[in-house]
């Protein structure tokens, strides 16, 4: 052991780093996926926005230089995705879910395709928030080093928390997804309402995949995301549809990627396919655990995935 | 419904209908893309190429990933380019075709839609079942399998494997990283514990160990052949364990060489020439050269001969030798000494006066698995066995 080895410290600092490294995109995603279905609609697809944001933001960040206007562009192309969702479940008798994997699918097909240029170039990366430099370990530092997008969608899950619980906007957004008739018959656009949610949810996405290209782990490829996103669009009804607690299952989804080869570093060596599988058997228990005989989904907006009915 | 439909088939009935046929194409297609080339022009072609038949020889080459993953799957496809160009062939690829039975529907097609005669399936799981149910079924079809997992009098006759023994430049390459390591700990990401990527690591950690002796190598398995948020965390908790040189054998290791970099590492690179990526750390790499191999197969097959009649050998391998490898130009922090050194056993390995596997050679756990006395050159069906970690390696494969 050299004076550089951290040794056991070594995995609560890799849970720790790999909390406030990979639980970015599970934020963005489940974010953006919480504020679509409060307005009653499922977007499935948010993988396929994830994916074209992930590639925009590289494109646009290794041809501008900048990678702050690759974020900004990520975040266009998950909102024209978004855009052509809502079009789409806006039509009478059309079922979100089926427009959603038909999303997913086009999304990521179109950023492969996109993409290949995009391969072998290097791409200016978003910088990030030295908070570690109080510390001689470099490890310390290294996994104390944030990015300002966490700290943007922290802010934005307990903005969106509060937006829910307390502006007339977010309770016409909830009371779209709970009855729309109801909220029709007060005055306000069901369709307009949902397809502004739609689009800002999938520029979430959008934001969470130039994080993936542009940060962590900071590199296109086609399987950058390795399912992320469809993982994020799971987390939302674990987190009872609720945005602090999307945070927190971002920050559990997060710290236990890193665990599996922190194990494997310390010596852990055996059963690594078990720890790999941690974020999947957490979400079982956590399913099994909180799962009520009563009602299937509790927190549910009442009218999610309902497609428009005749008119 | 608020009303009775007037057709026996309603609108929603179709559209329930497309959509249920869309999807099911799209998730059994799911993510896979489908090229064909073909620069075989049958009026251009020589009458001596095309003497054996007047159609143009038709080869199918199937990838694990995307054909530019900047590594295992873009070797594989410059190859592939390499051939398309010859008179009298075309070539028909798909990427992206997982280990399932997608790999037999593939390679069915192939040989039924597009009247393909020789397949390079060159992904290590396609072999068992897929290849082998299918060369039964197409006795006529040749199957060249990339590795090196055919048996004689085992598996039928018209299959084959070919492989390179890349674990040479494993070697070299370790040689380079503990000449540049200063805590004598390398670190290795390993995708899946097979033998021939055991064999790399075990040839890398004994590079190493010929330069300095207290050398060692932790092993870090992430499970898929492409996993980059694992690649990255694996990278990052051995940079915090203190190993200051890291290599990897996974399909692309761009995102390992870049996140090594980021950390102020040392890294050797896998597959192609990653040394872009990697500017300041960049040691050198283990990459492959398979436009040689592939037309090698090309001219043997236009010339008549085949596995079945016996003009193809059934193991076609080899190493830095035959050109089936090559190593990455020296980085900037390579010195003079690890160069020299480097070469020295380059030299040796092509002339064959060095063999790496030679006994008495223990394992991690202290068990003899060579016996003195004995040395395996490369070739030898034992290596193609291996399951053990020399010592000097940390960690464990039975998973």
């Amino acid at each position: 052991m050299t004076p550089d080895s951290l040794g056991w410290w070594g995995i609560p600092l890799a849970i720790l780093g790999g909390l406030l490294r990979g639980s970015v995109p599970f934020l963005f995603v489940s974010l953006g996926e919480c504020l679509t279905e409060k307005s009653g609609k499922i977007n499935l697809g948010l993988e396929g926005s994830l994916l074209l944001g992930a590639v925009t933001g590289y494109a646009l960040s290794y041809h501008s230089g900048s990678a702050w206007i690759g974020v900004i562009g990520a975040g266009g192309a998950g909102l024209a995705l978004g855009a052509i969702h809502a079009w789409l479940v806006q039509q009478r008798r059309v079922n979100d879910i089926s427009v959603g994997i038909a999303m997913m699918i086009f999304g990521g097909g179109l950023a492969n395709y996109l993409g290949k240029p995009y391969i072998q170039p290097t791409a200016p990366q978003l910088p990030a928030l030295h908070w570690g430099d109080w510390s001689d370990l470099p490890a310390v530092q290294s996994a104390l080093r944030v990015s300002p997008l966490l700290l943007i969608g922290i802010a934005i899950a307990f903005t969106m928390q509060w937006f829910f619980r307390a502006t007339r906007w977010g309770l016409i957004i909830r009371a779209v997804g709970e009855s729309p008739t109801a909220a029709k018959a007060m005055g306000f656009s069901v369709g307009r309402t949902q397809t502004a949610c739609i689009m800002v949810g999938a520029g979430l996405a959008g934001i969470a995949g130039a994080y993936l290209s542009l940060y962590f782990p900071g590199s296109w490829n086609e399987n950058i995301s390795s399912g992320q996103g469809l993982l994020a669009v799971a987390l939302v009804i674990f987190a009872r549809w609720n945005p602090r607690q999307c945070l927190y299952a971002a920050l559990l989804f997060g710290g236990t990627q890193g665990l599996g080869p922190a194990l494997q570093s310390v010596g852990v060596e055996g059963y690594y396919y078990v720890f790999n599988a941690m974020p999947y058997l957490l979400t079982l228990v956590i399913m099994v655990v909180t799962c009520s005989p009563v009602r299937s989904s509790v927190g549910a907006p009442a009218s999610l995935g309902q497609s428009r009915p005749d008119a | 419904m608020p009303s009775p439909p007037r057709f026996p088939l309603s609108r929603r009935h179709m559209i329930r209908g497309l959509l249920a046929a869309g999807a099911f194409g799209a998730t059994s297609q799911f993510w896979t893309a489908c090229s064909s080339d073909s620069t075989a022009d049958p009026e251009a072609t020589e009458p001596t190429a095309a003497a054996a038949t007047d159609e143009p020889l038709v080869i199918g080459i199937l990838y694990v990933g995307p054909k530019d993953d900047y590594g295992w799957n873009q070797a594989h496809a410059e190859g592939a380019a390499g051939i398309m160009s010859l008179p009298g062939i075309k070539v028909v690829e798909e990427a992206n075709v997982p280990e399932t039975a997608a790999a037999a529907e593939t390679m069915r097609s192939m040989i039924v839609q597009d009247g393909a005669t020789v397949l390079f399936p060159t992904s290590f799981g396609y072999f068992d079942p897929h290849i082998l149910a299918l060369a039964e079924e197409f006795p006529e079809v040749q199957f060249l399998h990339c590795g090196t997992l055919f048996e004689e009098g085992k598996h039928p006759n018209n299959v084959g494997s070919y492989f390179g023994f890349i674990d040479e430049a494993y070697y070299v390459a370790g040689i380079a990283a503990a000449h540049a390591s200063k805590t004598g700990q390398t670190g290795f990401v390993m995708a899946k514990p097979i033998p021939r990527i055991v064999r790399t690591l075990n040839s890398w950690m004994l590079g190493a160990q010929s330069v300095n002796p207290e050398a060692t190598t932790q092993l870090i398995v992430t499970g898929e052949w492409s996993d980059p948020v694992k690649e990255a965390e694996a990278v990052n908790s051995m940079a915090d364990q203190g190993i200051d040189v890291i290599t990897c054998n996974v399909d692309n290791a761009k995102v390992v060489m870049e996140t090594a970099e980021k950390r102020g590492i040392f890294c050797s690179g896998n597959g192609v020439n990653q040394a872009a990526v990697a500017p300041k750390g960049y040691l050198t790499g283990a990459e492959w050269d398979w436009t040689g191999v592939y037309t090698s197969y090309a001219t043997m097959i236009q010339a008549g001969k085949t596995l079945m009649n016996g003009g193809i050998p059934h193991l076609f391998l080899g190493g830095l030798s035959d050109n089936f490898v090559k190593l990455s130009p020296y980085g900037a922090p390579v010195s003079e000494a690890a160069k020299a050194e480097a070469e020295q056993a380059k030299a040796g390995l092509i002339d064959g006066s060095l063999v790496v596997y030679t006994g008495e050679m223990k394992d991690n756990t202290g068990a003899t698995v060579i016996p003195a006395g004995t040395e395996y050159k490369p070739g030898n069906p034992e290596l193609e066995k291996m399951d053990w970690l020399v010592e000097g390696v940390i960690g464990e494969i039975t998973g």
